[in-house]
């Protein structure tokens, strides 16, 4: 009994072009492509309650204070400044090449890397802002000073490795960032200026 | 010379689609690899603020959001359009943020705790007084990373 062989229908796959088109185009509505991006920072840790607030002493030439109104004018070290002239201020104030007496004191610390370099570790930014601020302006000095950062650090880092600061590695990384130490402080609160 | 001119209109051979399918496949998959669906309905509308020296948020799930901003029209009329703080799926006062925190630690493995981001979605337009409580609030509840969200400006 030869039985002929029965021949498998073929499965109709035409359709299967529209079935993947409808879940493309699904998961193209539900998709939200932004990968969300910020500038990051770290909070200084809460005050003890029982602690009282008590003015740290610090040499007025470690500090620069960055002043925000709340008409969002900019104001550093007691001289109204336009925003686009902070990042230069803030670099020059950093680095301190000539050691200026008037600008924050350098100390000799022995860097990986570098050998004996001269860092200004003491030097502070403080931020201070009122309540009535827009976040905008606030964003926008905060992005200064972080770009301000970033340039000298990435300059140092091109000069020694001839590489972007992100490109390298820990260690390297590390080093950069004793040369050049982030030290944005946000001041607590405080009331400036009238209208709230 | 009627050597070139065949008689008989050439036919269109007819296009092979039996790949598309599958082309359609791989687009598939690339699009729900990247999709993160949107866990919360927001009820506040922002407008992030403008900023180039931006660092993208690593993990997701290490990553709490607050949103801060006007309502939305629909919930307007209810809550006027003063800028609200909006913390999961509802409003919230700034005093809600520490046990919000609190609560949004537990949830998280026990090792990945200490690196909890608070990624803070604040229209630009806000005045700086809601944030400073946000922050006050969030320095109390220890949770010291945060990170501005803002777009690139090119």
């Amino acid at each position: 009994m030869a039985r002929k062989k029965k021949k498998v229908p073929e499965i109709n796959a035409s359709s299967t072009a529209d079935i993947a088109f409808l879940l493309l185009i699904f998961f193209l509505i539900t998709t939200s492509m932004d990968t969300d991006k910020g500038l990051a920072r770290r909070l200084p840790p809460p005050v003890p309650k029982d602690q009282e607030k008590k003015d740290v002493e610090m040499n007025e030439r470690n500090i620069l204070v960055v002043l925000i109104n709340s008409n969002n004018q900019l104001m550093v070290n007691g001289a109204p400044m336009q925003l686009g002239e902070l990042r230069k201020k803030a670099i020059e104030f950093i680095k301190n090449e000539n050691d200026d007496p008037n600008l924050p004191e350098r100390e000799v610390v022995d860097v990986e890397f570098f050998g004996p370099m001269k860092v200004s570790k003491k030097h502070v930014i403080s931020l201070q802002n009122d309540r009535g601020t827009e976040y905008q302006a606030y964003i926008e000095v905060q992005n200064e000073l972080v770009a301000a950062y970033n340039e000298i650090r990435n300059e140092i880092s091109k000069r020694k490795f001839g590489k972007t600061f992100d490109e390298l590695d820990e260690a390297q990384r590390k080093a950069v960032a004793t040369i050049y130490p982030q030290m944005i402080s946000e001041a607590e609160p405080k009331n400036y200026g009238g209208k709230k | 010379m009627g050597k070139f001119t065949k008689s008989g209109g050439r036919e269109m051979p007819a296009l092979n689609t039996s790949s598309l399918p599958d082309l359609i496949f791989t687009l598939l998959f690339f699009f729900m690899i990247v999709t993160t669906m949107r866990e919360v309905t927001l009820k506040v509308q922002f407008k992030l603020p403008h900023a180039t020296e931006l660092q993208k948020l690593e993990k997701k799930s290490l990553v709490t959001f607050i949103y801060a901003g006007k309502p939305t029209a629909e919930f307007r009329k209810k809550m006027g359009s003063e800028t609200r703080i909006q913390l999961n799926d509802k409003f919230a006062e700034v005093s809600e943020i520490q046990d919000y925190i609190a609560q949004e630690r537990q949830s998280m493995k026990e090792e990945d705790q200490p690196l909890m981001t608070v990624s803070m979605k604040v229209d630009a337009e806000t005045k700086m007084g809601v944030i400073v409580d946000i922050k006050q609030a969030l320095r109390e509840a220890q949770a010291l990373k945060i990170n501005y969200s803002a777009i690139s400006k090119n």
